[in-house]
């Protein structure tokens, strides 16, 4: 369980960090291509997770040009490792973090940021006191939504992590593993546990959400 | 408030994750890839092994043979590969991924097995009974023992009725779930399992004569990156033991 928090824990962090301005940017770009670029970043949303997770594992392998690069010149082996499967991760639950956020920062009144500018902020000061506090609640569904579907992730991890214990076992493949073995008592307490914990997520999200919406009105 | 939450997030999160990749001193544990007959056998076995080594922990993952080929053939960082079959070890070690030549340990035998029925009386006959809506085979693609359902199905000329009535299972501890749930109404299933309390308990079985399919030979073979690994050699070294070779006969293997 342990694994499975600090995999969705390290995801979501790390998600916020390249999810925010690659957000802000699909926010404010009016280009023709940006079709294209929301497709890209929304296509986990309908691909198999298994699909994510063979492309990957046949790219970090040591039979492919990539797999290869990284294997010899970086010494990072991907498949079967914890970074392997956060990468997995990263991919498989972007459109959670990206989309809200999107979202927020288009709900955004533009006379809001330009008021900041003529007032002479810079960009950054913007964006950290006017745009990231105008969109708390939407930073905080990306994050949730981001956490909580990382908990339950199991086609990316069963392809390239390799149930290994303490290293890339998480809790859905352990209930997976469990059930296997004929362990019914032991995959119901992983199960009920994620079941549990996801229920709490997202009964805190919208207890939150009703408040903040109250409190705005 | 919101700066508190990057930086507890940020905090919480990939520090744990790394305490784990310390090498501990002394010999090193070894994490076996093992096909799913050996579970219970091999569970046993490990335990004990653990008991008398408690320097170098072994562990076990259990699957489909084909899956951990196909892992292995990408590199899967497993000490041992204890497979149903004996062709998948050859293969690896024709791709330079061994330490040495596959060694094989046991003989794989199957059973008909039912929760509801009674296949001892009957034998593969049972199969056609109206009753059975669906068949758990392990899947051929990647099981050995899939495979030799197949034969088995093949040699008392049943495929082509079973044919639309099999359920597939990723390897032969899933068939056995099938199984052993009802969802399946009959299974073609490995012996070693059968012989499990968890089994015993909960159906009868017909244990299908060698002479229905080629020998399911079983070897292991220690990968590439555990050569040197004390560990890896004193558990070869521990699976020809006395020890080793009764309780793999206890749970139905041949020798």
């Amino acid at each position: 369980m342990r694994l499975t928090l600090a995999l969705a824990a390290c995801t979501t962090a790390l998600l916020l960090l390249l999810g925010l301005p690659l957000a802000y940017a699909l926010a404010s770009w009016r280009g023709r291509l940006k079709p294209l670029a929301e497709a890209v970043v929304s296509l986990p949303l309908v691909l198999p997770p298994t699909v994510i997770g063979f492309y990957l594992l046949v790219a970090f392998s040591d039979s492919s040009a990539l797999g290869r690069f990284l294997i010899e010149k970086l010494g990072v082996s991907l498949n079967f490792t914890f970074p392997g499967i956060l990468l997995g991760s990263l991919v498989y639950s972007l459109p959670f973090m990206v989309q809200p956020l999107q979202a927020g920062f288009g709900q955004v009144p533009r006379s809001l940021r330009e008021a900041a500018y003529t007032l002479g902020k810079s960009r950054l000061t913007t964006l950290w006191r006017v745009l990231l506090p105008n969109i708390r609640p939407a930073l905080l569904n990306g994050m949730v939504l981001t956490f909580a579907h990382t908990l339950g992730e199991f086609g990316v991890v069963l392809m390239i992590g390799g149930s290994l214990p303490g290293r890339t076992r998480v809790a859905s493949i352990a209930i997976y593993d469990e059930v296997q073995s004929l362990h019914y008592a032991q995959a119901n307490a992983y199960a009920f546990t994620l079941l549990g914990v996801a229920f709490v997520i997202l009964v805190a999200l919208y207890w939150f959400t009703r408040r903040n919406a109250a409190r705005l009105s | 408030m919101l700066r508190f939450l990057f930086a507890l997030l940020l905090l919480s999160s990939c520090l744990p994750a790394r305490a784990g990749g310390l090498a501990p001193a002394g010999p090193a544990p070894i994490t076996i890839a093992a096909a799913a007959d050996l579970k219970y056998v091999l569970d046993s076995l490990v335990t004990i092994f653990n008991r008398q080594h408690p320097q170098g922990k072994v562990t076990v993952v259990y699957g489909s043979s084909g899956k951990f080929y196909e892992q292995l053939s990408h590199d899967a960082p497993f000490d041992i590969f204890f497979s149903a079959d004996s062709d998948y070890p050859q293969r690896l070690q024709q791709m330079g991924r061994t330490a040495g030549a596959p060694v094989p340990y046991a003989l794989g035998r199957l059973v008909l097995w039912s929760k509801k029925l009674n296949p001892s009386a009957k034998g593969l006959n049972t199969l056609l009974d109206p009753q059975v809506k669906r068949v758990a085979i392990a899947n051929p693609a990647h099981a050995p023992y899939g495979r030799k359902a197949e034969e088995v199905l093949r040699h008392y000329k049943l495929y082509d009725q079973v044919k639309p009535k099999l359920v597939l299972g990723e390897n032969i501890g899933q068939t056995a779930q099938y199984a052993v749930t009802g969802a399946a109404d009959v299974g073609l299933l490995a012996y070693s399992l059968a012989l499990s309390p968890e089994l015993r308990r909960a159906g009868q079985f017909y244990l299908i004569p060698t002479t229905a399919h080629t020998p399911l030979q079983q070897s292991y073979v220690v990968l590439k990156r555990a050569s040197g690994n004390a560990t890896a050699s004193t558990f070869a070294t521990f699976m020809a033991s006395p020890v080793a070779r009764q309780a793999l006969k206890k749970y139905g293997f041949g020798l």
